[in-house]
């Protein structure tokens, strides 16, 4: 038998309370991070992931009590992402209850960062969130034609997207999320190209996101060599169960749980 | 109700461990005090990162004196992950080789396998006679994330804390590992229980019944 293939809902929050989608008719608080993770859990889902979209570093107080909370009662692995700048922000995270950190504009800025929180946290528990597009007409070529970008995708870098993530290994993290710019928010599908290319260069696992629209999109992203996959409005606007993208895989020959 | 402690030695998610068992069934408490530990019913040993950080941590306070000490008296001790692995006699990380306590023969290496770490949901072969895995069907699937484990157990080695052979788990990620052993009162998993949703917790009561 294998490991499975994880299905991981994401969820943003701003401020202690979900934002986008939250279209559930059954729940009391539909806003509320906890109630829709034990919702997800409920579900099937393999693992969760914040995305701490709260644009004020003060307000961010809320974040670690909603992680308090979910961990509490939610006994799967939690992943937060979304302004961590320091191993210190790390090192809140994880006291507050979360497995794993993923780390963003920060790493660009600071690379050294990773190697830090991989040495004194563990490889395991650092993620290396790559937001990434093909380089746009005009731009400064990379060698595998991805760049990195900033700033929720509005920012080129000029760096390589391959090279970032290859690198990224070589400092520590245990894990690569990488979300297609390109593809986020198109609903047509995973940007299967991208995938193969840093799947080609890394040995971490690798986890797709950006693009997902439909169930049967899921299986081809495994198939380019994600080891995971992760998704947000189809999940929050109950287009898609977590049950449903697993059934659909699960035709396709993928092992899931 | 069983009383737990959770050593506390600055290694893993406490809390977690703390809730999940909480959840299962058990009065819990984290501490690295020595008496404490000493007395509740189980006592459990978590353990992220190194395998050379987490003994070093563990030595600091006095951690494997409360676990030979529970041992010698046949009190029951779950470790879990790295928590599992510093029970063997070494750990081999990047060609540097680190004692462990040496509860158990063998050694802890990397996993030859790709992609590492062998993060996620995995099934496991538990012996039917199991008392942790009693009432999980083979499908049963339980978090890991790890790139080291223990492969071996040298075949001549009885289990030295039962006094029989130990009932020895085994998981696969390209090649096969030890993913839990039990043997006697020392029990531990290569996986996190207490990140393995119902099924974990199902686990973790299964210890919690047999203390």
């Amino acid at each position: 038998m294998a490991v499975a293939v994880r299905v991981i809902p994401c969820l943003d929050v701003d401020e202690g309370r979900v934002v986008k989608g939250v279209n559930f008719t059954d729940l009391v608080d539909a806003g509320d991070p906890v109630e829709l993770a034990r919702l997800y859990n409920g579900e099937g889902a393999d693992e969760l992931t914040f995305l701490d979209v709260t644009a004020s570093s003060g307000d961010r107080e809320t974040t670690y009590e909603v992680v308090r909370r979910t961990a509490d009662q939610v006994f799967i692995p939690l992943t937060v992402g979304g302004g961590v700048r320091s191993t210190d922000d790390v090192d809140r995270l994880l006291r507050a209850g979360a497995d794993k950190v993923s780390l963003n504009t920060a790493a660009v800025a600071r690379p050294e960062l990773l190697e830090t929180a991989s040495r004194r946290f563990g490889a395991q528990c650092v993620v290396l969130s790559v937001d990434a597009r093909r380089v746009p007409e005009g731009g400064e070529p990379t060698a595998s034609g991805f760049e990195v970008t900033t700033h929720g995708g509005r920012k080129g870098t000029g760096i390589c997207a391959v090279g970032w993530a290859e690198r990224a290994e070589n400092l520590g993290v245990g894990e690569i999320l990488l979300n297609s710019m390109d593809a986020d928010g198109t609903k047509e599908g995973f940007d299967l190209e991208m995938i193969r290319a840093v799947r080609a260069a890394v040995r971490v696992p690798l986890i797709a996101s950006g693009g997902a629209g439909d169930k049967h999109h899921f299986a081809p992203a495994v198939h380019a060599g994600a080891d995971a996959v992760l998704a947000a409005s189809v999940f929050h606007f109950g287009q898609l169960t977590i049950a449903d993208v697993k059934d659909a895989m699960r035709a396709e020959g993928i092992t899931v749980r | 109700m069983a009383r737990v402690v959770v050593l506390d030695y600055g290694s893993g998610n406490l809390r977690s461990a703390e809730r999940a068992l909480e959840h299962a069934g058990a009065r819990v408490e984290v501490t690295s005090d020595h008496q404490r530990a000493f007395e509740a019913d189980g006592l459990v040993v978590p353990g992220v990162g190194a395998f050379s950080a987490c003994m070093r941590g563990l030595l600091e306070v006095g951690g494997d004196k409360v676990v030979d000490r529970r041992l010698n008296e046949r009190r029951p001790v779950l470790g879990i992950c790295v928590g599992m692995q510093i029970l063997f006699e070494r750990g081999v990380e990047h060609g540097v080789e680190a004692e462990g306590l040496g509860r158990w023969p063998g050694t802890v290496e990397r996993l030859r396998s790709q992609p590492l770490p062998h993060m996620g949901w995995n099934t496991v072969s538990a012996p039917g006679d199991s008392a942790l895995f009693a009432g999980f069907p083979p499908e049963t699937r339980f978090y890991f994330v790890h790139s080291f484990a223990a492969r071996d157990w040298p075949d001549a080695a009885p289990g030295p804390e039962g006094g029989e052979p130990p009932r020895l788990i085994r998981a696969e990620h390209g090649d096969s590992f030890l993913a839990a052993v039990e043997d006697g009162v020392l029990t531990a998993t290569q996986f996190h229980p207490e990140k393995s949703g119902e099924a974990g917790i199902g686990l973790l009561r299964n210890w919690l019944g047999t203390l």
